[in-house]
């Protein structure tokens, strides 16, 4: 039967499962949102902008491990996707992201809201396709949603025509998908396996480096398993938090810049480090020419782009992290290395993460404390800035996919849509967002479809009314000249709530911390905002300055 | 810093629009250099074959062929430096300037030399075609520009393993 391409495309979409996808209208894309009005099978949600579309089916895909789907028209509606869809590349997240394109006949010409979306999203998708014809719809969106979601996932760009969404054709849905340019290498070479067992079972000081792409592989379950067996110490990263329990008496915690001593002195005594699905990123070695300078290094990681990069390495793998750990956890026996646990037991006890409580404000950090008591096992959905790290820090990951925030591209404003696609995608989990006064405000309106749509979310935002990350640096490396980071004009954000239609609530005393997160437990039929009025000029600690070794990390405190 | 290196990589992708732009975009967007870059169809209609030109070292060399793999429209990479030996030639078209006719007959002996071809004279200028690697290439050029060279065009390295290689 012939369709409209719009309506080809629908279906197709259905065909990948997709239940939900984050949108806002325009001209250009009206007939496939036309084609969506009355869907059952698809649930359209109406965002209040482009990048909060893009940041909701991101925070889907990361809460779900799905593809996450945006929708927007042309030009404006396109270019205000951009942001997510960069956001969602630099942490590889499996989304596809479909734009309204010009009529094709007016493509090139400078038309109304006409912008060269493809040639915009280049270097920051995986992949892309321009459709000018109706015909080409079912092949694309199969092949966009078998492309997003293998090898090293990212996002997918479909733009299309409006004639292609008129247009009628032939709907015929691909059973399989094979692309002769692309096959990604699953499989670790069992040559490189063996070396990397070898090593393990020499090295004195090994220790393991995992990141977001244990969570990408759903590949904790084999993670943990390496760690058990081994009884090796782990770091996990910013990203891959929740792969390993961060209770167990093995986890060294998260390493790098705002990471803990203990494992950033690991990383500059190690003599071996297993690097699973992490990439060396700057913010974890610091100054490379002092990074484990004692340390040979294996590198697992399905994208051979990646290793080797920054570090050298010497034994590079390149495969599925689920795959080549089975198959390591097959023949993996370690030395005696009790005295190197012994040291690490001793930098964790000496060294954990600490504050000065303060009897008359609110400490940011005892906020995250106390949201861990009472949410250990909720989403939290962190956005950008020092409350991202103190919630890295004082709340204790335990399962995969339960730490959602913006690692790589680091976007203020991704955390409040993400956490509202992460609701959606985990109707049965409770959704925390742990926001910052700055982030909070750049995608504030996505409360919109959040009340709407009566989503349970607990927002808590570490108000300290500044910008105090970079706040942060201000005061450490720029004199305190604090140029553009003073927010004390930001609205009242309770009042601000309740304006929204959600609860709104404001604590501005220790001893009110408690209550009011016990008040919010039990709000169930809306969004609840709690600003909490937080010490304006704490800083996060330990710090390895920007340039320095990870040894020459700032304790703090002690 | 380590020594640079020149390297021929030969690229199949898909022949479709937008391709060379992603293969473009890689070198632009991460401070690659190109030295040059042929583009065309090849025997077999769905597939294009590239041949580019770059230099860096090893580690620089090593990223531009693993980012080169990952894009979703390559087919193939392969390094000809270091795949084995191979075969490169370039093209280049030289209009000279004749205004005497007897520098027309130096000009026609020089080409003779380099056994270039004449494929257009007119009365103040002829066009010629030579063939060769870079050494060859460069010895013309710098002959006839002592002539006057009008126009000059190349059609950038295309490069091949030899017989069995492949
Ligand atoms: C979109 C965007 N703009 C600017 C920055 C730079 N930046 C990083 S952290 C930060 C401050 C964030 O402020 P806030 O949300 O209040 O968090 P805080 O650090 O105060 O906890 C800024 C401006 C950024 N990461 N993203
Ligand atoms: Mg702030």
């Amino acid at each position: 039967m012939e369709l409209s391409g719009a309506q080809i495309l629908v279906d197709g979409l259905k065909r990948e499962g997709v239940e939900y996808i984050f949108g806002v209208n325009g001209g250009a894309a009206m007939p496939i949102f036309d084609a969506l009005y009355g869907e059952t099978e698809i649930k359209l949600i109406p965002m209040r902008h482009e990048q909060g579309a893009s940041h909701a089916a991101d925070g889907y895909a990361r809460a779900t491990g799905k593809v996450g789907v945006a929708l927007a028209t042309s030009g404006p509606g396109a270019t205000n996707l951009v942001t997510g869809i960069a956001t969602a590349y630099m942490d590889s997240i499996p989304m596809v992201a479909i734009t309204g394109q010009v009529f094709t006949h007016y493509i090139g010409s400078d038309a109304f809201q006409e912008c060269d979306v493809i040639g915009v999203t280049r270097p920051i998708c995986k992949h892309s396709y321009l459709i000018k014809s109706s015909d080409e719809i079912a092949d694309v969106v199969a092949e966009a949603f078998h492309i997003a979601k293998t090898g090293k996932p990212g996002p997918v760009i479909i733009d299309i025509a409006k004639d292609a969404q008129n247009n009628e054709a032939l709907f015929q849905y691909p059973e399989t998908v094979d692309i002769r340019s692309y096959k990604p290498q699953v499989h670790g070479e069992p040559a490189q396996i063996d070396k990397a067992a070898a090593l393990i079972k020499e090295a004195k000081r090994p220790m393991i480096y995992a990141g977001g792409g244990v969570v990408l592989a759903n590949a904790s379950e084999e993670l943990r398993q390496l760690t058990l067996n081994t009884q090796i110490p782990i770091t996990v990263t910013l990203m891959g938090l929740g792969a390993f329990p961060e209770t167990h008496p093995l986890a060294m915690e998260m390493p790098g810049m705002h990471g803990s001593c203990c494992a950033n002195y690991a990383f500059t005594d190690s003599d071996l480090i297993i690097a699973v699905g992490a990439r060396f990123d700057d913010r974890v070695t610091g100054d490379l020419s002092k990074f484990a300078p004692n340390a040979k290094k294996i590198h697992i990681d399905i994208d051979a782009s990646c290793i080797g990069k920054n570090v050298p390495v010497d034994v590079p793998i390149v495969g599925d992290a689920k795959n080549v750990l089975t198959e390591l956890n097959k023949q993996v026996r370690t030395a005696d290395i009790d005295p190197w646990r012994d040291q690490i037991q001793e930098w964790k006890q000496k060294y954990p993460f600490e504050y000065e409580q303060k009897s008359d404000i609110v400490m940011p950090q005892f906020v995250i404390e106390k949201i861990y008591e009472h949410y250990s096992d909720a989403i939290v959905v962190a956005d950008v800035g020092q409350h991202q790290m103190w919630a890295a820090q004082y709340f204790k990951f335990t399962e995969p996919r339960q730490w959602l925030n913006s690692g790589g591209l680091g976007t203020m404003g991704f955390s409040l849509p993400a956490a509202l696609g992460a609701q959606l995608g985990c109707p049965d989990k409770t959704v925390v967002n742990i926001n910052g006064d700055g982030s909070y405000i750049m995608t504030i309106q996505e409360l919109v479809p959040a009340v709407t749509m009566k989503l349970p979310l607990k927002i808590f935002i570490i108000n300290n009314m500044y910008l105090g990350m970079v706040r942060q640096w201000q005061e450490l490396f720029h004199g305190k000249r604090y140029s553009a980071v003073d927010y004390h004009d930001n609205p009242d954000f309770a009042l601000l709530a309740q304006a929204f239609g959600a609860t709104g609530l404001r604590v501005e005393h220790p001893e009110d911390v408690e209550p009011a997160l016990q008040k919010a437990k039990g709000i169930t039929d809306g969004p609840v905002v709690i600003d909490f009025i937080v010490d304006e000029e704490e800083n996060v600690f330990p710090m390895v300055p920007a340039g320095a070794g990870l040894g020459d990390v700032i304790r703090g405190l002690s | 810093m380590n020594p640079e290196e020149r390297h021929i990589f030969s690229v199949l992708v898909e022949n479709r629009f937008g391709v060379l732009a992603r293969v473009a975009g890689l070198f632009s967007g991460r401070g690659f250099n190109i030295d040059s870059l042929n583009v065309a169809e090849t025997h077999d209609e769905s597939i294009s074959h590239i041949t580019l030109v770059t230099h860096g070292d090893a580690q620089i060399i090593d990223q531009i062929y693993q980012h080169l793999n990952r894009l979703i429209d390559v087919i193939e990479v392969t390094d000809l430096s270091t795949a084995g030996t191979h075969v490169e030639r370039e093209l280049v078209l030289i209009k000279v300037a004749t205004d005497d006719p007897q520098k027309r007959t130096e000009i026609l002996q020089v080409a003779e030399v380099f056994r270039g071809r004449v494929i257009d004279m007119k009365p103040a200028s002829l066009v010629l075609e030579i063939t060769g690697d870079e050494g060859k290439l460069k010895a013309a050029i710098d002959i006839f520009n002592t002539y006057g060279i009008l126009e000059l065009a190349r059609t950038g390295k295309i490069a091949m393993l030899r017989g069995s290689e492949k």
